[in-house]
């Protein structure tokens, strides 16, 4: 009896030792580098804060979703980095995801050819280092377009030149009623998509479900173009000469080649990995699933979309989510190419003005850490969700 | 009654066959003079449908032969493979004009009208590729900004580790050990002062100099070697039943995991130093080496730990029961099989880790990649972005997928042994 006692205690302690020291020695390690950074900034003569955020920035932003210039302040600079980051992340993840989606199902055709050219498609595109892709894009594809005045012209409504690609800007009236019509569509899409589950589960009545979401997300926001004044005009892109060999396009929107090379290289490179993903989802449904499904009168169709899918998808979107967190921090070497992303406008530009290394580089880090920390309890939640419940 | 006649069948192959072969070649023919020839043997037709015609003349025939079980055994594999529905030709068709299409322009910029011999700008007189270029900054790409006369320093410094490799491979196993631990403890320092100098006669080179493909072999190879070791400890901490190490563990994996590279170089370049006491220097390339170390480090912890989760728990406790402590059970039944198992994504994160090093470009070090950006802004050589960045895609293309298939048939070995 004593003897057992002792032997847990001397557990305890031996347990408690090794914690002990490896928390000591983090706490000193952080204590020293804080008191030689205190040192090291009282010597330049700054103190710690992010007082500077509300200063006046005194640079131009070339891309930015709002208001921005030298006038605004720092924190401001942030903003207008931060969704020039997300703005280049989404577009990207779009295309990527259908990229991906169409190179993952190639691989696995049954046609020789078409099988050959995806999986070739992924072994060059994964094994080039990114930033090359990126430097290839923008330093030698983009730079080969013709000037504004010889632009390649989309049917007189979009021209893709050198200096980027200008597309109709987009005039509205009401945006905000067009807004909330789209949020009323998809509500109204929730429900009735929980009506049909239950018509179908209770009733077995089967029910039209995709078509009828699609004709409500199209009726929805066309009701209130023609009964709510909403209304859309678009400001086509007119050529205009600056002076004798200088064209410009006015009235578009101009779309820049940074933007442009960014998300070409960041969704071409991670559709590759995105294509693997689909590729191992759709092999991971044992065939048994499919003859079952046959078995009981399942069409092809059927099939497809109530046996194959759903447990492809829990297969294939958990390494995705990962993919499009990877593309977001990805999407951070834009500092490469001069696209005014959060690393290069705050962690940049802004730090060498404002000599702030620590305070700059922290919230940088801190607004990736956050997003990437989100995204995962999110797909921590979606994978507790959709794991088989096994009995 | 027209339609079944038309269903090709093999009763009726004599006649289908070789209609629809006629169709086909006349529709390869047709691409292939018009790329090469620049003749368009279809220009009678308007101007739309012989832009389509050979799609279509190629439908047709691919429809015609389409029979099956025609007990012609190279027809069968092609109907097969490339033919086996409508929908399967018509892809077919394309890929193979879009294919035959690009492969002109391509070869033409890359070999045909490209530039090979001179040594400056005005020699490349083609239409194609000025691969003078590559010829002529050729040293620099490889070495950096390293001096001419002391290259053959980075020579010998990779030929000796090739070497060893190399005998590492043959030598018998006893021997094996001791090179191995050679290799990795006394080699690394070997290495170092043969490229920056200092002593035994040797110039000193400062770091900034280095740079080139070599930088790219020197980064991977140091940070291969510690990033590994610091990934096993991190995966084991997280593993570990102590809350305060696996707390640790667990925030310092997911805080390097979280922030893209470049933040991290960044801090390493610009934030690290003011962590310093006044007046200590560290040398920026071996900053940058710990940020790339540390950051891979968390992504190998993560794969480790894959490994350490498959295996079964009856391996730590047989390896408890015959009173193993926790470092002997670790080291010499849990991580040989755990290791094993995860050896395609320990391959994975090292070729992530090489595709990573061009982005040291940010903090002002120049491996490849980077030495193409100053090549290409040398007021001599202006406009000669394509040429450097196929080149620089082209060689780590090779190193990249060297690795991978080196790791895919490591995969195969071991899964047949199992």
């Amino acid at each position: 009896m004593n003897l057992k006692k002792i032997n847990i205690e001397n557990k305890k302690i031996r347990d408690l030792i090794p914690q002990v020291l490896t928390v000591l020695a983090l706490i000193s390690v952080i204590f020293y580098f804080a008191t030689n950074a205190q040192i090291n900034m009282g010597n330049r003569g700054i103190s710690f804060g992010f007082g500077f955020l509300s200063q006046e920035a005194s640079f131009d932003i070339a891309f930015s979703l709002i208001e921005f210039d030298g006038s605004y302040s720092y924190g401001r600079a942030f903003l207008v980095g931060l969704l020039n980051t997300i703005l280049v992340s989404i577009i990207g993840i779009f295309l990527a995801t259908i990229l991906g989606v169409i190179v993952g199902v190639a691989r696995l055709s049954n046609n020789y050819l078409i099988a050959k050219t995806a999986e070739w498609y992924v072994e060059i595109f994964r094994n080039i280092p990114l930033i090359l892709q990126i430097f290839f894009w923008y330093f030698a594809a983009l730079r080969a377009l013709p000037s504004p005045e010889n632009a390649i012209n989309f049917y007189d409504v979009s021209y893709l030149t050198i200096k980027g690609w200008y597309i109709p800007k987009f005039v509205w009236i009401n945006f905000d009623i067009f807004c909330y019509s789209i949020i009323i569509a998809l509500i109204s899409i929730y429900f009735f998509n929980r009506y049909a589950k239950k018509q179908r589960e209770e009733y077995g009545k089967i029910l039209p479900t995709f078509t009828l979401s699609l004709g409500i997300l199209i009726s929805i926001p066309l009701l209130s173009f023609l009964l709510l004044g909403v209304s859309l005009s678009f400001n086509y892109p007119e050529l205009k000469q600056l002076s004798e060999t200088s064209y410009t396009y006015e009235k578009g929107v101009s779309i820049i080649p940074e933007l442009i090379a960014l998300a070409l290289a960041l969704s071409m490179y991670t559709a590759t990995f995105i294509a693997e993903n689909v590729r191992a989802g759709v092999i991971g449904v044992s065939k048994g699933q499919k003859e079952a499904a046959a078995s009981i009168g399942l069409n092809k169709s059927q099939i497809l979309k109530l046996v194959v899918m759903p447990q492809a998808l829990r297969i294939i979107i958990p390494p995705t989510t990962n993919q499009y967190l990877n593309l977001t921090k990805n999407s951070s070497l834009a500092a490469a190419i001069a696209y005014p992303d959060m690393v290069l406008v705050f962690a940049k530009t802004a730090l060498m003005q404002t000599g702030r290394a620590i305070e700059i580089i922290s919230i940088t880090m801190l607004t990736y850490l956050s997003l990437s920390i989100s995204i995962s309890i999110l797909m921590n939640w979606y994978n507790k969700k959709m794991a088989i419940k096994e009995k | 009654m027209i339609l079944t006649n038309l269903k090709p069948t093999k009763e009726k192959i004599n006649t289908f066959l070789p209609l629809g072969s006629i169709f086909v070649i006349f529709a390869f023919l047709d691409v292939l003079t018009n790329t090469f020839l620049n003749q368009n043997i279809t220009g009678f037709l308007p101007q739309t449908l012989s832009y389509i015609a050979p799609l279509l003349l190629g439908y047709i025939g691919f429809y015609l032969i389409r029979i099956e079980f025609s007990g012609i055994k190279f027809l069968d594999k092609l109907n097969k493979n490339i033919n086996s529905s409508n929908f399967n030709a018509f892809l077919t068709l394309l890929i193979l004009f879009i294919i035959i299409k690009a492969i002109s322009p391509l070869m033409n910029w890359l070999i045909l009208e490209a530039n090979f011999a001179g040594s400056s700008k005005d020699d490349c007189t083609g239409n194609g590729a000025c691969w003078v270029f590559i010829k002529v900054w050729f040293n620099r790409l490889m070495y950096g900004l390293y001096p001419d006369v002391e290259q053959w320093r980075v020579n010998s410094a990779f030929i000796l580790l090739f070497a060893l490799v190399g005998i590492a491979f043959f030598v018998p196993q006893k021997i094996k050990k001791y090179f191995i631990i050679f290799l990795l403890f006394v080699y690394p320092f070997i290495g170092i002062k043969l490229l920056s100098g200092g002593s035994f006669g040797l110039v000193y080179v400062e770091t900034a100099a280095w740079g080139g493909l070599s930088l790219t072999f020197i980064i991977s190879a140091f940070a291969i070697l510690f990033c590994f070791p610091i990934g096993v400890l991190l995966a084991l901490g997280r593993r570990s039943s102590l809350p305060a190490i696996r707390y640790i563990s667990i925030g310092f994996i997911e805080l390097w995991r979280g922030v893209p590279l470049i933040t991290v170089l960044f801090m390493a370049a610009v934030m690290f130093p003011m962590f310093l006491p006044d007046g200590t220097f560290i040398d920026k390339l071996i900053r940058v080496l710990i940020a790339i170390t540390l950051f891979e480090a968390a992504y190998m912890a993560e794969v480790v730990r894959g490994g350490l989760q498959a295996l079964p728990k009856g391996q730590y406790e047989a390896a408890k029961s015959l009173g193993m402590g926790y470092w002997r059970m670790n080291v010499l039944i849990i991580l040989p099989q755990a290791l094993k198992l995860v050896i395609p994504g320990i391959a994975n994160t090292l070729l992530a880790l090489v595709k990573d090093t061009p982005l040291i470009f940010v903090v002002g070090l120049m491996e490849l990649a980077g030495m193409i950006g100053l090549a290409k802004t040398n007021p001599k050589w202006l406009g000669m972005a394509m040429e450097g960045y196929v080149f620089a895609g082209l060689v780590f293309w090779i190193i990249c997928y060297a690795m991978s298939r080196y790791s895919q048939n490591l995969e195969k070995k071991l899964s047949t042994e199992r």
